[in-house]
């Protein structure tokens, strides 16, 4: 018995000693991806939290690519040449689409930034993932996955997380088709596509994004925000809403309490 | 005879299909076994093989013991071995497949050979039997400028090779690599990690040579010799040259833990060899004080490993195509050794895209209801779901490519830029004008950001 308690007492210190040299919170972000619009990055504190991990859930199965989209974006705004690691498995081309590279161009990305990956099955992502993310040099790295993604479990996530914080990567999880689920992420955002802003003769306009900050670690979730794209200066800006809309974009002053699951998993 | 015939005769006779790519890829496989006796070794489909050992005879104690050595190894994988010695691979060739009468020296048993052995086609060879030409020999003591008047020039240079007056090069399987080193061992190892082990010391004995000679590599093959004839090769590629040992064992650490089938070591290796098919040149490199060259190296040793485990297909790089045929606008190559990039077709100022983000290759399949025939969409089922469309544009006319095609030039697609009432934008085409198509269908090709 008194063997027990004393290893007992051991792993807690053992583990406080962990927690205290490790722990998420104990090292400032180095840096930020900026999303170019100042009310949105000043609501984070920057932007998003470079060697971190971020999640971007498609609200719906139709909204994949406008995630997806934001996701790559936020990646390739940032200047220089670093190169965008993109991971998904074999199959996302057919359900999702193949990544176009004309279409990256034109919305001002550079598309020959781009490293694609396609794994064959979940755990080879997971296993390229944790390979990409302990690789410094990289703008962003991208994991793609669709549906439920059992492997990534909150120790995967965890490991996931950790080797993106010690070389500095940020890790973009791209969860289509999925419901929000407890992970170790710094934030996680439900990204919905929005109306863009009508030009003439009735033509649909740049794209436009509509996110929900669903969780957030650093600060109270809630916020929602109605962005679009500008590619001349490559920055998101304030969509300006359609009269049906009535502007009620900018974020939404009541705020949310975190979600309880993911305070549990915190 | 049919096969029903013969299985009436012999009811116990086993029929097996002629599957002549299995055979072609067994044959291949002996041949890399066979690299253990000399470099140069070349495949005579379907069931030969041509060793050129001139000058590598002795490393397995001359001819006979080196044939012997060959047979007992065929013999184990089952196989029956006829063989020959020549002054030429061709003369080698048809001693092996047509001798049937013992002779004192080579040269005589080719002149004994059938005129059958020069492998003119069942024509001509009747042709001299019936001339009374019925050696290698008759046909030689021939003058050769009637020969190829009356059988052609062919036939004449079919019988200075296997006379060895002309030369009757090789095409070996293996081109020679620039840079091999190996290790034979006197008692075959059982156990993959040392094999492994051995690979590191060949690995560093290998990029010595590479330092001399100012190289580094680009693909590193490893070969494992069993002592029963077989062999495995194992190959590395890097996205620049390299003479890292470390990153080099890594890759073939990370290729042999990927294996399918694992690395089989069966009675034992008896050799290992690595090769370094590819060189390139690679000077002293000189860090940069910022570090930049240190976080590039890192990123193309990630391409490297990456492409080791997945293969060359699934670790790519987009780059840019001369056309606007929309899903031919991009080519995905491995990022290994992909082309220095093109530029890219730039966004308008102010215009919001109009290519997809995502593009369905191929197009997928909608239902589309229209105002006017040849009018823009209203609303489209995709996917079992209907999408009321709110705003659209269009349509850009993309016309086939009728230059390459002579016979018929392909349909004209109508593309639409479309937004649904949830605001999500979709690119949909009308494939076929309707004076070229009496009911021209619709497709989804790309959803945009």
């Amino acid at each position: 018995m008194h063997e027990s308690s004393q290893s007992l007492a051991g792993l807690r210190k053992h583990i406080a000693r962990l927690a205290a040299d490790g722990g998420q919170t104990s090292r400032p972000a180095e840096g930020w991806l900026a999303s170019g619009h100042a009310g949105f990055d000043a609501a984070l504190g920057g932007g998003f939290a470079v060697g971190r991990t971020h999640e971007f859930f498609a609200a719906d199965a139709l909204d994949g690519t406008s995630a997806a989209a934001f996701a790559a974006l936020l990646a390739l705004r940032t200047p220089g040449k670093m190169p965008l690691i993109w991971l998904r498995t074999a199959d996302a081309g057919g359900r999702a689409g193949h990544i176009y590279a004309p279409g990256i161009a034109e919305l001002g990305g550079d598309p020959d930034r781009l490293l694609l990956v396609e794994t064959p099955d979940p755990k080879m992502l997971l296993a390229c993932a944790n390979d990409a993310i302990r690789c410094a040099g990289s703008a962003a790295v991208i994991v793609e996955s669709w549906g439920k993604f059992p492997l990534l479990d909150l120790t995967a996530g965890r490991r996931l997380a950790l080797g993106a914080r010690d070389a500095g990567t940020t890790l973009l999880m791209l969860r289509l088709n999925a419901v929000p689920a407890p992970s170790v992420a710094e934030t996680r955002w439900s990204v919905a596509a929005a109306a863009s802003r009508e030009l003439e003769a009735n033509a649909p306009g740049a794209p436009a994004f509509d996110l929900e900050l669903l969780r957030w670690r650093a600060g109270p979730a809630g916020g929602r925000w109605r962005l679009d794209w500008n590619h001349d200066n490559k920055s998101f800006g304030h969509a300006c809403g359609e009269p049906a809309l009535s502007g009620a974009v900018l974020p939404v002053p009541a705020r949310r309490a975190a979600l309880p699951h993911g305070a549990a998993a915190a | 005879m049919p096969l029903a015939d013969a299985r009436a005769r012999v009811p116990e006779l086993i029929a097996v299909q002629h599957d002549p790519v299995a055979d072609h890829a067994w044959l291949d496989r002996l041949a890399l076994g066979c690299n253990r006796y000399t470099p140069l070794v070349a495949l005579d489909a379907p069931d030969g093989l041509i060793l050129d050992i001139a000058g590598a005879e002795h490393l397995a104690g001359g001819e006979a013991s080196l044939i012997a050595d060959a047979e007992m190894r065929l013999s184990r994988l089952g196989m029956s071995v006829r063989h020959a010695f020549g002054p030429t691979a061709d003369a080698a060739r048809a001693l092996a497949r047509y001798q049937t009468r013992p002779a004192p020296d080579e040269a005589s048993a080719v002149r004994r050979l059938p005129v059958l052995a020069l492998e003119l086609g069942p024509e001509a060879t009747t042709a001299l039997v019936r001339a009374g030409l019925k050696t290698i020999g008759d046909l030689a003591s021939r003058p050769m400028a009637n020969i190829a008047a009356r059988f052609g020039a062919g036939a004449a240079m079919a019988l200075r090779r296997i006379l060895g007056d002309a030369p009757s090069p090789l095409d070996p399987r293996i081109a020679p690599p620039p840079v091999a080193v190996e290790r034979r061992f006197a008692e075959p190892i059982g156990s993959t990690a040392h094999a492994t082990k051995v690979l590191a010391e060949l690995a560093n004995e290998a990029i010595k040579e590479l330092l001399d000679r100012g190289k580094g590599g680009r693909h590193f093959r490893a070969t494992f010799f069993r002592s029963d004839g077989l062999a495995r090769g194992i190959d590395i590629e890097t996205g620049h040259a390299t003479r890292d040992t470390r990153l080099v064992m890594r890759l073939f650490a990370e290729r042999m833990d990927g294996l399918a089938d694992p690395l089989d070591p069966g009675f034992g290796f008896d050799m290992i060899r690595l090769t370094v098919p590819r060189l390139d040149p690679l000077g002293a490199t000189q860090l940069k004080l910022e570090g930049g060259e240190v976080r590039e190296a890192a990123m193309d040793e990630l391409v490297d490993r990456m492409t080791t485990r997945l293969g060359r297909r699934r670790v790519k790089k987009l780059i840019a195509e001369d056309t606007h045929i929309p899903e031919q606008a991009q080519l995905a190559l491995p990022a290994i050794d992909a082309p220095p990039p093109l530029p890219w077709q730039m966004p308008e100022p102010g215009e919001p895209p109009t290519r997809p983000f995502h593009l369905f290759d191929p197009p997928q399949p909608i239902e589309v209801i229209a105002e006017v025939p040849d009018g823009p969409p209203q609303r489209f089922r995709w996917r079992r779901a209907f999408h009321a469309i709110r705003r659209y544009e269009g349509p850009e006319r993309i016309a086939a490519e009728w230059w390459r095609r002579r016979d018929n030039a392909g349909l004209t697609r109508d593309y639409y830029r479309v937004e649904d009432v949830h605001g999500r934008r979709y690119w949909l085409f009308r494939h076929g004008l309707y004076d070229e198509k009496p009911d021209p269908r619709w497709y989804i090709h790309g959803v945009f950001a």
